[in-house]
């Protein structure tokens, strides 16, 4: 039994969606990349196929667990991901009751969502940088710093490898803030929590 | 020159992980035409294979690719070829060439919908059937079916290992899902794989026969251009290769083509269990719903239901005796398929009534869920 309740404890499971051309599959391949070869965790990575990846709605599934993963799709999120209004659309009824949202705060309007969520302006930040296509690593280093779902170290192991040799250094500094906007978030609700009892996240 | 084997651990998908199986099993020929979800594999060898002294070429289709693959084989090299439905479709004529001039070589499909052009490009397992019978005649022929990336890497190295023992073509049937799906992959040292290569033949070349058997049934293989006199024909031949029209060559060669199969079962035929030892429902599956059926076991075992798994790693030959044995002592068999019921036929053969079989399939695009098959256990048995 404990074998089995450590083993639900320990997967996590992960949707990113957004539309093709922002990176979505890119992140979902580092998050799986991270986890399997940084963090010496099973993970899968399953992606949408199909005219999608060309302009329409596009997800990416990650599935992280420290034991054999044998079903490799994601049946209920544990942290989504959404970076187009379509994909929250599609996705929002999946996620768990437990699960974090994160989304991209420019492109998506979560209206009367009774639920918490952690927002960044990733495409914004991205531009500032001089790359709107680094929204996806922004929002990567955002995940990390908030779900914890894989170490840093990992994320950016994972990162130098995968984006185009030349662009490691750009790439990481878009990683890193990310990050570090996401900390700044996690602070400011852990002082708000302490200020108001009972409020969390 | 690159190294050939990228020893390491690897975040790749299956595709890219059969592409570096057949590296690190010596294939230095591959002649394609690509399609999805078979794509990646002739990509990765495209830009792989000059790095390692090895030919890629990309043919005008896949009738020509696997012609491509027969004719380099015979120049000594190993050979292979990957595709998905329409296209192997295409290469059925030529697969029974390879089968019956005893041409080593590996066939990689990728399983999506069909028939025709189906549902591009969802997985399916429909296949499984045309690859066992898809070409004329009657003959003999090695099915392997991957559930990992990892595992396809390991099977592909296999398939050439049993390719060069036996000499005929054999199959990979993977599909979409196990093509396009990430996992780790952990490559081996270069001493830790073992490869086979076709035996050569020894001795005069004046007195040489292209087909005479060695003593495990096989006959050794001359390269063309060493010497050796070679024909080569799908005709019915003798022992030398040369064509002879009668009813008793045939049966000989016939004896030939399946005998080195049949008679070597026990090294072909590899399955896997899974809680099988107390099992009261045995689970018959392979490929990606064989993980399906893992999901499946575990949580029919959480309600009380006594399930297994006997996971098909080797589909063609069948293993007879393995579902023979277990009908003697299970209440019943579920094959898990993405088809509608090709090896659940097969299984239903080999009970011959001793214990019912159920199936749990349907004509593909998607992935069958645990709990449809969790349903079955419960509502059958």
């Amino acid at each position: 039994m404990t074998d089995k309740q450590k083993k639900k404890k320990a997967k996590k499971e992960v949707i990113i969606t957004g539309f093709g051309g922002q990176g979505i599959i890119m992140a979902g391949r580092i998050i799986g990349m991270s986890a399997a070869l940084g963090d010496h965790m099973h993970s899968v990575f399953t992606q949408s196929y199909g005219p999608e990846s060309r302009g329409g709605a596009c997800s990416a599934q990650v599935i992280i667990s420290d034991a054999q993963i044998h079903y490799p799709y994601v049946m209920r999120p544990d942290i989504l991901i959404c970076m187009s209004q379509g994909g929250y659309d599609k996705f929002i009824s999946e996620i768990k009751q437990e699960g974090i949202l994160l989304i991209e705060r420019d492109l998506v309007r979560p209206g009367a969502l009774k639920r918490n969520f952690f927002s960044i302006p990733a495409t914004r930040m991205a531009e500032d940088l001089g790359r709107k296509m680094m929204a996806n690593i922004i929002m990567v280093g955002f995940c990390v710093s908030v779900t914890k779902v894989i170490s840093k170290d990992a994320a950016l192991d994972s990162v130098a490898k995968s984006v185009p040799k030349g662009t490691e250094e750009v790439n990481i500094r878009a990683f890193n803030k990310g990050y570090d906007y996401g900390l700044a978030i996690l602070k400011g609700r852990g002082k708000k929590a302490a200020g108001q009892t009972g409020v969390t996240g | 020159m690159k190294p050939a084997i990228n020893t390491g651990e690897h975040f790749i998908t299956g595709d890219v992980a059969c592409a570096e199986g057949a590296i690190a099993a010596g294939c230095r020929f591959f002649g394609g035409y690509p399609i999805t979800p078979a794509t990646e594999i002739t990509e990765h060898l495209s830009a792989r294979l000059p790095g390692v002294g090895g030919t890629f070429i990309q043919m005008e289709d896949e009738i020509a690719a696997i012609a491509s693959v027969l004719g380099a084989s015979w120049t000594g090299v190993k050979s292979m070829t990957a595709t998905s439905g329409p296209g192997f479709s295409l290469m059925m004529e030529n697969i029974g060439l390879g089968i019956c001039t005893e041409t080593p070589c590996v066939v990689v499909n990728v399983q999506r919908v069909g028939p025709s052009t189906g549902l591009p490009t969802q997985a399916a397992q429909g296949d499984m059937m045309q690859a066992r019978w898809g070409s004329h005649g009657d003959y003999e022929i090695i099915v392997l079916s991957p559930s990992s990336p990892q595992e396809i890497f390991y099977q592909t190295i296999t398939a050439f290992n049993m390719s060069e023992t036996y000499r005929l073509p054999v199959l990979i049937l993977a599909d979409e899902i196990v093509g396009h799906m990430s996992e780790k992959v952990i490559i081996p040292d270069a001493k830790h794989i073992k490869t086979v290569s076709r035996s050569r033949p020894k001795g005069r070349k004046d007195r040489f026969k292209l087909y005479e058997p060695g003593p495990n049934g096989v006959a050794p293989m001359p390269a063309i251009g060493e010497g050796y006199n070679i024909h080569v024909t799908g005709l019915t031949h003798d022992t030398k290769g040369y064509p002879a029209m009668t009813v008793d060559t045939q049966k000989e060669m016939m004896a030939r083509l399946t005998g080195k199969i049949q008679n070597n079962l026990k090294d072909i035929i590899k399955t896997e269990s899974y809680r099988l030892d107390d099992a009261e429902i045995a689970i018959i599956s392979y490929g990606i719903s064989a993980r399906t059926s893992l999901s499946a076991v575990d949580k029919a075992r959480r309600q009380g239901i006594k399930a297994g798994l006997l996971r098909l790693i080797t589909i063609w030959p069948f293993p007879e005796d393995q579902i023979l044995k277990l009908a003697e002592k299970v209440k019943g068999f579920v094959t898990v398929e993405m088809n509608l019921g090709q090896i659940h036929l097969e299984v239903k053969r080999c009970a011959g009534g001793r214990a019912p079989a159920f199936l749990v399939g349907h004509p593909g695009g998607t992935i069958i869920s645990p709990d449809t098959v969790v349903k079955v256990l419960q509502e059958a048995f």
